[in-house]
């Protein structure tokens, strides 16, 4: 597992063809063949699972699968964006931030059920709503696309100060996520904020959309950045969420200056998430995702 | 919130673009986002290549949108966006007296000419 490269031919060779230099998974293995690259995969971290070279302990299960259920929701809410988003390249903007996130989920989740002899999809479709430890925020509807963008605008920008963080886990596992999802993020904290800009600037509608947005999702930032026993417990293998606070708020309060907004003054909500305590929402949400996998256990295509 | 609700609500952002953009592209454009084509470099050496064309309000967001849509599979380490106006293209009409000129002139390609006697390294 510290050793991505280490699962050559084995780890990539099952990458599907159809593009020629495919399957070499050598990124520089020649100027104009294009290659999936040599990044760290979920397959990857299956493997070492299989073979026993990567196994967290209880308590780092617990929380890559916070992790991983915080990616997951927002993946699936993302998802519902394709052909729904103001234009066609915004669809693929979206879809690409959802399937980016997917990925960090299915290694989080595929770690976390190393644990407990369970697979990523385990974990995906057969819980149940009270078992899923996903932060409120991630589960709040799409609303307009204002809503999404300020829904988004949050969680890259605390997924980035995490994941950078993360890096640094003295979990090797863990920390080999977090490097890979951090440039990913990096990317999402971009779209997000040029979408504020534009939006808080644009129309008179665009802005009171953007503002109503921002007031909506920002109860939901508090829950980010709460302590317990278990990030406690942790100690390095871990960040400590509230670490994360100062910098998210300073990085955060730059863009929304820049696009003359304020930053919301809500009281925060309740929360719950990390202890399976959801909102109405999650439910539908899980419903959807779920049926098929639940309908045709097993079923591949 | 259902479909319907979602595609009935969407963001004016389509005649919200030009009072953000500074883009000449964009002034010429009343209904949805201007045109941009893509250049995309796949590699150090090589040129920009045209990938394609898609929709942008402004260059910032089209760089970012052609990252999303022609480099998501490692093609590219470099892209360039071009507003589509920008861009003056032969007449596809005119093709027989721009281009067929050339064929059967021989003497403009190297080849034509017999190497001169003591020249190396040719």
């Amino acid at each position: 597992m510290t050793h991505p490269t280490d699962t050559g031919i084995e780890g990539h060779g099952s990458v599907p063809g159809g593009v020629q230099g495919f399957g070499s998974g050598d990124g520089a293995a020649s100027a104009t063949r294009i290659t999936p690259g040599n990044a760290l995969r979920p397959e990857d971290i299956a493997l070492d699972v299989q073979r026993g070279t990567a196994r967290p302990s209880e308590d780092v299960a617990e929380y890559a699968l916070r992790l991983g259920d915080d990616a997951l929701i927002l993946a699936q809410r993302l998802g519902h964006w394709i052909s729904r988003a103001p234009e066609l390249e915004e669809d693929v903007a979206l879809g690409n931030i959802a399937l980016d996130q997917l990925g960090h989920a299915r290694s989080f989740l595929t770690y976390a059920g190393a644990a407990w002899g369970k697979t990523e999809d385990d974990l995906a479709y057969f819980r149940r709503e009270p078992e899923f430890r996903s932060a409120h925020l991630f589960e709040q509807p799409n609303g307009d696309f204002a809503v999404t963008i300020a829904r988004q605008f949050i969680v890259s920008y605390y997924q980035f100060e995490l994941y950078r963080r993360l890096a640094g886990s003295a979990d090797a596992t863990l920390a080999a996520i977090a490097a890979k999802a951090v440039k990913e993020v990096d990317y999402h904290r971009d779209h997000s904020a040029q979408w504020v800009l534009r939006l808080a600037q644009g129309t008179e509608e665009s802005r009171r959309r953007m503002i109503a947005g921002l007031k909506l999702v920002w109860p939901y930032v508090e829950e980010l950045f709460e302590d317990d026993e278990l990030t406690a417990r942790l100690g390095d293998a871990a960040v400590v969420p509230s670490s994360l606070r100062p910098d998210f708020d300073r990085l955060t309060s730059e863009v929304l200056a820049e696009a003359e907004l304020e930053v919301p003054q809500v009281p925060g909500a309740p929360g719950g998430g990390r202890r399976g305590r959801h909102s109405e929402h999650l439910g539908y949400l899980l419903a959807e995702m779920q049926v098929l996998a639940r309908e045709h256990p097993g079923a591949t295509w | 919130m259902n479909d319907t609700d979602a595609r009935n609500q969407p963001v004016d952002i389509k005649s919200g673009t030009s009072a953000v953009s500074t883009d000449k592209a964009s002034e010429h454009t009343t209904a949805g986002w201007p045109l941009w084509e893509v250049f995309v470099r796949s590699s150090r050496g090589l040129s920009h290549v045209h990938a394609g064309s898609l929709h942008a309000p402004d260059a910032a967001m089209a760089l970012r949108n052609a990252r999303d849509l022609y480099t998501r599979r490692n093609e590219g380490v470099s892209i360039w966006v071009v507003p589509a106006d920008a861009i003056a293209a032969s007449d596809p009409d005119a093709k027989g007296s721009f281009f067929e000129s050339p064929q059967g002139k021989d003497y403009r390609h190297a080849t034509y000419y017999v190497k001169s006697e003591g020249v190396k390294h040719l």
